[in-house]
């Protein structure tokens, strides 16, 4: 009897319990309730550090994400950038394939965009040297995504490091060619490419310069997400990422599965790059990937590989980064200040999926005072 | 966004310690700007007190910054800006800065933001923003844009657009002659010999910024040392902190005495400290990393220009489309001397070589103080060793620098000097 008062009195304040199952409504609930949270928090943080107002710092990350038109269609066109990786890493995330190189495959499209604007400015027709820039650049990025793979599907290697390892690879070709490129020569440069003619810039659509990079992606996208949930290749993916051992029991070719499905995910970051130099910034440097290839991971890891999430995820991410260069010019506050509030709020929407797998039971006094009695 | 992901690993976990840890180090530098700031604004208030009658009207200037107050060289445009505030009476929000704006569509986008804001002057200081700047400066032919360092303005057609630069080759010239002065007292003292005064040159990029200025930088040191040689070895970036620190210990070892630099951290100090070498600095004053090391740094005042840019839209006046002054008008300067460091009597020389740069009876580049490839400038135009177009930059005995555009041209590698990385 005395053993089992010991026993129960240790019971913990609370355990956790997984949930069998959990209604939609209540999942938004709580996701609700982790945004308001967190946004207290940083209310407290920025009022704590910087003494300024609070709302004020929070309507100027608005006025800074879509302020002016001019303000959207930045905001625009960085969450489809942002989406697009993501998009890209999704069916090597899927297979269980940890692809961290979307980096560098995001360069290797942009060398092949920038060198093909370079080469063929003046000598293609607009339209054909924009189709040569889209197939070349997704070929590069295709090959730097095939390497690792044959690596992993041959000799097993380990394909984190490697993909890892190929961005810096992938960074040192591009300040290879700047030593081709740079203008002028020595100052490491590139400047804008085809300034005057254009030639090979995205066009514009709809009245917008990035039009095109809207179609592009939604429609990337929309395959992408088709060919994972609807057709056979997207199944044999799927069930290589649960188990590689189930996979050849089924039937299914896993090398060749790693190999096809990395050559997919390379090929659309090497569309990024594309989307990038062509429709962006009409430049190379080792800067133009701008660490989107590792916030991506953030964007599909935490969307579940859900397109619609990975638009809110993506469009969350960038609205913030956008705000802060306000914020920074507004308040004189560090960029590093809108990192910090990035950071609580991801804080508390990753940790809130916790409370949405499992609920808490807590200690019951009554229980306590019968074993006491 | 590289940042932006490291700090979303790790905000969560640090915010509390990353904001405590950089404010201590962000507030040492931002502190150096402001005082910087408070000395020019004194001199420039009671200049152009005169000047400024109703004039601090409702004007908006904006400020493209390729890093932050933490960075060296955006911290002597910071002060620069403070400084024009001051003299033309604006208040804070009458100037609107961006700051880490990369050399990519981010600088474009921050261009034509300031303009839709209402700046009527927009200024960036990193040489890789002009074109984003040029295309910003066709789409609004109303607002002012003036780009440091650049050489486009003219040859882009575009009235609104505008170079700038100082001469700092002037200021890089009186450090090299309180290099020199160094050098002689470690000659005299028997430290080295004569033949031994090796100098070591941290370069960023090889291209003419960089070329033009550790070759006045060497003229300077010559003028008091003339056996002194020196060697140049590149980093590939403007501000490395490491690379900048391996390249001078790599200088140290391979024999040179006395370090100097083209390139923005402080790295090549910090490794001149630990090796007991003197060291001349760019931008800012590095004696808080070389206490016992740091001779001065050549550094620039912007706030002239700034004044002189926003007073001229201010009063609705059209302004040179390629600027660039020197001592004559305090837009170079030396940071102050460190007496723990310096040779004797070295305040008196820099006083009277500043004093001869200013009365124009001192050209940094004459001709009949260097040679080209063994020949003097003029044979080597001559003779075709020499690409022709310097012709044009040549007249009188000297090297017209930064005349003909703000900035700097000369790229030639004078005898004397040796391009470790070539």
């Amino acid at each position: 009897m005395s053993k089992v008062h010991t026993v129960s009195s240790k019971e913990p304040l609370f355990h956790m319990i997984k949930r069998d199952g959990i209604s939609a409504g209540k999942a938004w609930a709580i996701r609700l309730i982790a945004v308001v949270l967190s946004l207290i928090v940083c209310a407290v943080v920025i009022v704590a550090i910087t003494h300024q107002n609070p709302l004020e710092v929070y309507a100027g990350i608005i006025s800074g994400a879509v302020g002016t038109k001019r303000r959207i269609w930045v905001t625009i066109r960085e969450t489809l950038l942002l989406l697009l990786v993501a998009i890209g890493l999704t069916p090597a995330f899927r297979m269980r394939f940890w692809n961290i190189g979307a980096e560098g495959q995001i360069l290797l499209g942009g060398i092949a965009s920038a060198g093909l604007m370079i080469a063929f400015g003046n000598v293609l027709p607009g339209w054909l040297l924009l189709l040569l820039i889209l197939v070349a650049s997704m070929i590069a990025g295709m090959i730097w995504g095939l390497i690792p793979a044959i690596f992993k599907a041959t000799f097993n290697t380990n394909e984190t490091l490697f993909t890892l390892m190929l961005n810096y690879v992938a960074m040192q070709l591009v300040t290879f060619c700047i030593v081709y490129w740079e203008k002028p020569a020595g100052s490491n440069t590139v400047g804008i490419i085809n300034g005057d003619s254009k030639a090979g810039w995205f066009p514009a659509l709809f009245g917008s310069d990035y039009g095109l990079s809207v179609i592009l992606v939604l429609a990337v996208t929309l395959l992408v997400h088709i060919y994972m949930k609807y057709s056979k290749q997207g199944y044999e993916i799927n069930v290589v990422g649960e188990s590689q051992n189930t996979a050849r029991y089924a039937g299914i070719n896993v090398t060749a599965v790693i190999i096809r499905t990395m050559m997919i995910s390379g090929a659309i970051c090497g569309l990024a790059g594309a989307v990038v130099v062509s429709g962006a910034s009409h430049t190379i440097s080792t800067s133009t990937a701008g660490g989107r290839g590792f916030t991506a991971i953030i964007v599909a890891w935490m969307s579940k590989f859900h397109p619609g999430a990975m638009i809110l995820v993506s469009l969350f991410l960038v609205f913030m980064q956008q705000g802060s260069i306000q914020i920074a010019s507004q308040f004189g506050l560090n960029e590093n200040a809108s990192d910090i509030i990035t950071g609580i709020l991801l804080f508390f929407l990753i940790g809130c999926e916790f409370f949405i797998r499992y609920q808490l039971e807590f200690r019951k006094k009554k229980q306590e005072k019968e074993v006491q009695a | 966004m590289k940042k932006k992901l490291v700090a979303l690993l790790t905000a969560t976990a640090m915010s509390v310690m990353a904001l405590t840890g950089c404010g201590d180090a962000a507030a040492e530098p931002a502190a150096q700007a402001t005082e910087a700031a408070e000395a020019a604004a004194e001199t420039e208030a009671a200049q152009t007190e005169a000047a400024q009658t109703e004039a601090a009207s409702d004007i908006k200037v904006g400020v493209i910054y390729i890093g932050d107050e933490n960075e060296g060289y955006t911290a002597a445009h910071m002060a620069g800006i403070e400084a024009m505030k001051a003299a033309l009476g604006l208040s804070d929000d009458q100037v609107i800065a961006k700051t880490n704006i990369g050399e990519d569509e981010n600088c474009y986008d921050a261009a034509v933001d300031l303009a839709d804001q209402g700046c009527k002057i927009v200024f960036a200081n990193s040489f890789g923003h002009e074109d984003y700047l040029l295309r910003a400066a066709a789409e609004y032919p109303d607002v002012q844009f003036a780009h440091a360092t650049g050489y486009q303005a003219t040859s882009s057609g575009l009235s609104n657009m505008h170079n700038y630069f100082t001469a700092v080759y002037e200021s890089r010239y009186v450090s090299g002659v309180v290099a020199g002065l160094k050098l002689n007292e470690m000659i005299e003292s028997g430290k080295i010999t004569a033949d031994a005064a090796k100098v070591g040159y941290v370069g960023a990029y090889p291209y003419a910024e960089v070329i033009s200025g550790f070759t006045s930088f060497f003229l300077g040191v010559r003028s008091i040392v003339p056996t002194a040689t020196m060697e140049v070895q590149y980093t590939s970036s403007w501000a490395d902190m490491t690379a900048e620190n391996e390249v001078a210990t790599a200088l140290i070892a391979d024999g040179c005495v006395l370090i100097s630099q083209h390139a923005d951290t402080t790295g090549a100090p910090t490794a001149c400290e630990a090796a007991g070498v003197p060291c001349v600095g760019y931008n800012v004053d590095m004696t808080s990393v070389a206490p016992t090391c740091a001779l001065t740094s050549a550094s620039i005042n912007w706030g002239p220009y700034y004044t002189y840019a926003v007073q001229s839209v201010m009063n609705g006046e059209s302004f040179d489309t390629d600027w660039c002054r020197g001592y004559e008008e305090d837009a170079d300067k030396i940071t102050p001397l460190n007496d723990a460091a310096i040779a004797e009597g070295t305040a008196e020389k820099v006083a009277e070589v500043e004093a001869a740069i200013k009365d124009g009876s001192l050209h940094v580049f004459d001709t009949t103080t260097f040679t080209v490839a063994g020949k003097s400038l003029e044979d080597a135009i001559a003779d075709g060793t020499v690409d022709a177009s310097y012709a044009s930059y040549v007249s009188d005995g000297y090297f017209h620098e930064s005349e003909l555009a703000s900035a700097p041209a000369f790229a030639l590698i004078i005898d004397g000097i040796t391009e470790l990385t070539e």
